[in-house]
């Protein structure tokens, strides 16, 4: 780890000024991924601007319904937040899914969105990655890619994104604000992630410096019966190996709304636009939502040790759906 | 400004000021170990990913091997030294103890706070992901073994001493609440 | 002066539960391991790893490096003192060169010791190690570990490579049953929650090395043989020890310390990062096992095979013996056991917790499970069928085997009784439901070391021994059978251990620490208590007797001496998304004398818990475009969480070992012995497929399906 200034920022405009979009400079939020990086040599900055004492950390009612969180809302916090548990349960379950009881106390929704991947050779410097050194390589194509990407991915990078809240939020049409030395932005979180292509390295369509502020989930009645399910190689304290964010609305057997978003099967949160035009107006079954499923996963391209993914995706998002239109019938 | 690389930071350490010139780089875990000889805390991974480093900063378990000490200016923090009342042991650390919920001992301490911490967050009404339904409609969920492995699992014990740490903290959990009944009462 | 009083009845410590005698200082933060204690003056080492697989060592730029703040040297294979490695130590083999570091320009895996810098600070340290440039001729590197390499070969270790009896294939030809698979093992890593850790220094002539280590004698020794210094001109103390499985013997981080202390004549830490431990030091070899079991219709056994291959590196040799465990454990007519290894461009692997055990019972128990359904036995009843007289290979009488009651037992408690053998039936919402059984044994053995007896004039007795405690409750197991010998209250023995100025001892390692210790222990303090006359005085510097076991233990009469146990476990499987989770575990063992019961149970169920870690989730992922390891940390490589350990029980059947002073056979390793069998074996009764490559990961369960897809 270089040895680095540290500043910290008391407010939002004085926090974007300290960083002055310096690519050398990042901010620092919880810490938990950024100071991990910066131990691995995968991050070496020059400064830190400390924006945890800034006044993100309160989840209020937005304008025009939903809720408005704060880009230092702990997850915990998130997690907990009463109006978060009873008309957006599956953004809590995805939070209460992710890393341990620690690491959400410190981990900051604006830190969660920007968290790099844990692809192994990403986070190894010894190895090549063109996500932390452009034109070195991908090695997982022909290497290790278990957990690696079966949806959107290029020949440059099959990397996942690792977040379960991420998930949700995609789900629920969340939106990000983010501020910046020429002022305050909105980026949809559908827009915030680029594609992959091949330039891996730029991940996200925040412009240089900017900071993210805040992050709005709109009035989502749908939400409110929704249900996030994680599938990872131990029970707990583990990345997804496979999830699914759903919310469904059904009456009368029929889906009147269905929301649908994946994880880590894509370099981002993977809204399922393609399932969810299947499932609206369709009967609420399992063959409907299986169908749902294929049509999603008909642009699925699995590596040769991934291809389980596609089975799994399959499964979880009958199972999901399955679960909640049965509550909804009781 | 012109920038610097180190910085003098106040922590207050189980009820101590401690003030201090530190390299920035410094996490508050090497901070604790390494420069206030306050050994307790243990460096498992630090990387986040054993729980063996926790205490609670502000009243929240943190890993504090993420955690810079720079950043923590002015944070009040409680190692595994700060839970005792003199000789009498916090009841978390009397149940790991008296229920034999350590080995080699590594971990502990980390688990200790972390367990501290997961009574505390139970009894504020914090779901888990063993919750069945994290609705508040639902009302709190019973600090169940299966919530407390849960909840527990950002601790990790190689000796694998697992079943009597959840015996440990049940007991602990259970004494808590009968003194906060008999305290309602 | 004070009047000696050792009482003249047993106090009965000895199968009675006693907390930890440093539980106090463990609970409260206060007990101090080896990277935590101070010193003046101190500085700290960062070791450079290479970042090839193979090759060799062309430049080490130090230049740029050496002018980094705080930065006092960087050793590497250019200035490096030479060691002496031409040796066998204490243990009866040569020091693997792992540690032995920076003799030469060769690298012969990824993540081999290359430098080490050494700074005022361990953030300075840190900075100039990823900071100093290395440069490599680099060559192709080989990798990749199958059961078909050619230039596998037959290796001893600590057991001939080979038996064989009878006419293998004329057997098989005339079983009506045979079962015939390949088994597959990956590799998995200690991972104890303590890092390696070593401070060196110089004191009054004398190399004090302060460690975390499984044996501070033998340390020492092979330091000692290493920097060719007089054995009592090194002294290295052990105190706590956060976990070893194996793991801690002499490594790079202590050989490293002492190289930099002695050049900068000052302390020298070197910790390893939790990383660099998944390259430094050792690891327990993939393995690729081959069973077959021939059987009559009753299932009884008449032909047995079990073959096993493992990886080596280049530099050393280390045979994981996985077929030794059906030597002892299944008799046949025709009977034959392989170990061979493969050498690779891999680190070089080592002990890890039942060396052989874990991975070839893990082999041989589903093995034997699918004899069981093809037989139609009760996969319980068919170890019982098969529970041999004699050792099967040594033909010696059991020291004593009491696997036959820990079956009985435990399948009475586990409700094993009017189990549906069908698999695949049972549900549970999502999950499917299964039980599975195996069979554990692990050797009880006791090696010679010395211990010493001190009758204090306060009326207290201090035990000093070099035994090490690195979470067994072997501290605490020592005073209770100390404070038997003397027939005195435990509160009047104090026991100190882990330094090596006590005198040679036993690691902790074999199952073989405590009853090794024990034996000592319980020599000095039954001869100092026969030396104190009742009423008599002591002296006011004390009286201490010492003891050497080294006769009593060569004159044991030659047995096959086992601690035997029966696993079992219930699974639930979610075939649509792969997930398993064990619901219960049982473990009835047959152990020994047990020392005492509140640790005991801590050893037996950790060894569980390992079996499940085991059987779900551990593997380390070798790359093989790098040769390196792919995720070598603890949220790549996976032990099992809280969440992932339900309700394990572990109790034992009474089986005192007529032969050992105190009754004790050694528990450390028995309890993972059989675990991931008996898991999988419960993972087949659930889906009706069986699972014979660990672990079983989701992605593995949702390809081979099962019942219910």
């Amino acid at each position: 780890m270089r040895e680095f200034d540290y500043r910290r920022a008391d407010d939002v405009s004085g926090a974007v000024a300290l960083l002055d979009a310096d690519p050398d400079a990042r901010y620092l939020g919880g810490g938990t991924n950024l100071v991990d990086l910066m131990k691995n040599g995968v991050e070496r900055p020059a400064r830190l601007v400390d924006v945890r004492a800034l006044p993100l950390d309160r989840i209020e009612p937005a304008d025009g319904g939903g809720l408005r969180i704060g880009a230092t809302v702990t997850n915990s916090d998130l997690a907990a937040h009463p109006g978060i548990r009873r008309n957006y349960p599956a953004l809590t379950e995805a939070v209460l899914a992710g890393a341990s009881g620690q690491l959400r106390n410190m981990a900051t929704v604006g830190g969660n969105l920007l968290q790099r991947t844990r692809c192994g050779y990403f986070t190894d410097v010894t190895k090549p990655c063109n996500k932390r050194a452009p034109g070195s390589g991908c090695p997982a194509v022909e290497g290790e890619h278990r957990n690696h990407a079966v949806l959107g991915a290029s020949d440059h990078c099959v990397a996942v994104h690792p977040s379960d809240m991420g998930v949700a939020l995609t789900a629920f049409d969340a939106v990000v604000s983010y501020e910046t030395a020429d002022g305050p932005g909105e980026l949809p979180l559908a827009d915030f992630y680029l594609p992959v292509g091949d330039t891996p390295h730029r991940e996200t369509a925040l412009p240089p410096g900017a900071l993210i502020t805040h992050v709005t989930l709109p009035p989502a009645p749908v939400a409110a019966r929704s249900r996030y399910r994680k599938v990872r190689e131990r029970a707990s304290y583990a990345f997804a190996i496979g999830s699914v964010a759903a919310a469904l609305d059904v009456s009368g057997g029929v889906v009147r709304e269905a929301r649908l978003a994946l994880g880590a099967v894509a370099s981002r949160p993977w809204r399922a636009h393609a399932a969810e035009r299947v499932l609206n107006g369709a009967p609420a079954t399992a063959e409907y939502f299986a169908a749902a499923a294929d049509a999603e996963l008909a642009a699925a391209r699995p590596l040769p040790d991934n291809g389980y993914k596609v089975t799994l995706m399959r499964n979880l998002v009958v199972a999901v759906l399955s679960e909640l239109a049965e509550e909804a019938a009781r | 400004m012109a920038p610097s690389t180190s910085s003098s930071v106040t922590l207050n350490i189980n009820g101590e000021k401690h003030t201090l010139s530190v390299d920035h780089r410094t996490t508050l875990l090497d901070a604790l170990r390494e420069r206030l000889d306050l050994t307790g805390t243990k460096k498992g991974c630090d990387q986040g990913q054993c729980g063996a480093c926790t205490v609670l900063v502000d009243g929240r378990r943190t890993v504090s091997c993420l955690q810079l000490a720079v950043a923590s200016d002015e944070r009040e923090i409680t190692t595994v030294e700060g839970l005792a009342d003199g000789d009498l042991l916090h009841p978390v650390q009397q149940a790991f103890l008296d229920l034999d919920g350590f080995q080699c001992g590594y971990c502990t301490p980390g688990q200790i706070c972390s367990a501290v911490a997961v009574i505390e967050e139970h009894a504020a009404g914090w779901p888990s992901a063993a919750t069945g339904d994290v609705r508040p409609e639902a009302g709190p969920p019973p600090l169940t073994p299966e919530e407390i492995r849960e909840r527990m699992s950002g601790n990790l014990c190689r000796c694998g001493a697992y079943v009597q740490i959840v015996e440990a903290v049940a007991r602990a959990a259970a004494e808590n609440r009968s003194e906060t009944e008999e305290a309602a009462a | 002066m004070t009047t000696a009083t050792t009482g003249a009845t047993t106090t009965g410590a000895v199968g009675t539960a006693h907390t930890r005698v440093e539980g106090r200082d463990k609970v409260t933060g206060a007990a101090r391991y080896a990277g935590e204690i101070p010193f003046a003056d101190l500085a700290h080492g960062w070791l450079v790893l290479s970042t090839v697989a193979r090759g060799r060592i062309l430049s080490v730029d130090t230049g740029p490096v050496l002018g980094m703040p705080g930065v006092l040297t960087v050793l590497h294979h250019g200035n490096a003192p030479r060691l002496d490695i031409d040796y066998i130590g204490m243990l009866g083999v040569p020091p693997d060169p792992t540690a032995a570091v920076f003799q030469n320009d060769r690298v012969p895996y990824a993540g081999w010791p290359v430098a080490l810098v050494v700074a005022e600070t361990s953030e300075q340290a840190r900075e100039a190690a990823e900071r100093l440039v290395v440069t490599y001729e680099q060559e192709p590197h080989d990798v990749a570990l199958s059961g078909d390499r050619p230039d596998a070969y037959a290796a001893d270790g600590h057991m001939p490579a080979v038996t064989e009896k009878g006419d293998l294939e004329a057997g098989f030809a005339a079983c009506a049953h045979v079962v015939d698979a390949e088994y597959t093992t990956p590799e998995e890593h200690h991972g104890m929650m303590e890092p390696h850790a070593a401070t060196a220094l110089w004191d009054g002539g004398r190399l004090e090395v302060v460690d975390s280590n499984q044996g501070t004698t033998w340390v020492a020794d092979e330091l000692a043989r290493m920097f060719s210094l007089d054995p009592s001109a090194v002294r290295v103390r052990s105190d706590h020890v956060g976990g070893g499985f194996g793991s801690k013997g002499v490594r790079v981080h202590q050989v490293s310390a002492v190289m930099a202390a002695t050049e900068l004549q000052r302390p020298v830490r070197v910790v390893l990062t939790r990383r660099q431990m998944f390259t430094l030091t050792g690891y327990r070899s993939p393995t690729v096992q081959r069973v077959r079991l021939g059987a009559g219709p009753d299932g009884r056994l008449r032909a047995l095979e079990h073959r096993s291959l493992n990886q080596t590196s280049t530099v050393w040799e280390f045979v994981e013996p996985s077929a030794g465990v059906a030597r002892s454990l299944y008799d046949a007519d025709a009977h034959r056991t392989e170990n061979k290894v493969v050498r690779l461009d891999v680190p070089s692997p080592a002990w890890m917790r039942a060396p052989g055990e874990a991975p070839g019972s893990f082999a041989l128990e589903c093995a034997l499970d699918e004899l069981a359904e093809k037989c139609g036995v009760d996969p319980v009843e068919l170890r019982l069928r098969n529970d041999p007289e004699r050792g099967p290979v040594s033909g010696l009488p059991f020291g004593s085997r009491n696997l036959a009651a820990c079956f009985r037992e435990g399948a009475r408690r586990f409700g094993w009784a009017g189990r549906d053998p069908r698999p695949g039936v049972r549900r549970d919402g999502r999950w499917l439901l299964g039980t599975g059984t195996a069979a554990a044994s692990f050797p009880a053995s006791a090696m010679p070391s010395t211990a010493a007896v001190t009758a204090e004039p306060d009326g207290t007795f201090t035990v000093r021994i070099s035994a090490a405690d690195i979470g067994t409750g072997a501290r605490t197991a020592l005073t209770l059978v100390a404070a038997d010998a003397l027939r005195v209250p435990t509160d009047r023995v104090r026991v100190h251990i882990g330094d090596s100025d006590f005198g040679p001892a036993m690691i902790a390692g074999g199952s073989a620490g405590t009853r090794s210790w024990a034996w000592a222990v319980t020599a000095a303090a039954e001869e100092l208590r026969e030396r104190l006359v009742p009423g008599g005085t002591v002296p006011p510097e004390g009286l201490t007797v010492r003891s050497d076991t080294t006769a009593a233990i060569a004159a044991l009469t030659q047995k096959e001496r086992l601690s035997y146990g029966a696993q079992f476990a219930e699974v639930a499987v979610d075939v649509t998304t792969g997930e398993v989770r064990v619901r219960r575990m049982l473990g009835i063992f047959a152990a020994g004398r047990i020392v005492n019961p509140l640790t005991a149970r801590g050893q037996l169920v950790g060894g569980m818990t390992w079996g499940i870690s085991m059987a779900l989730h551990e593997e380390a992922v070798r790359d093989r475009v790098s040769g390196g390891l792919y995720g070598a940390d603890l949220a790549g490589y996976h032990v099992a969480t809280h969440a992932d350990v339900p309700t394990v029980e572990a109790d034992w059947v009474d089986d005192p070992d007529p032969d050992d002073p105190v009754g004790i056979k050694g528990i450390g390793e028995v309890g993972i012995v059989g675990a991931a069998a008996a898991v999988a074996n419960a993972v087949w009764h659930a889906t009706g497929v069986r699972h014979r490559d660990l672990p079983i990961r989701p992605d593995r369960v949702l390809r081979a399906g099962g019942t219910g897809v």
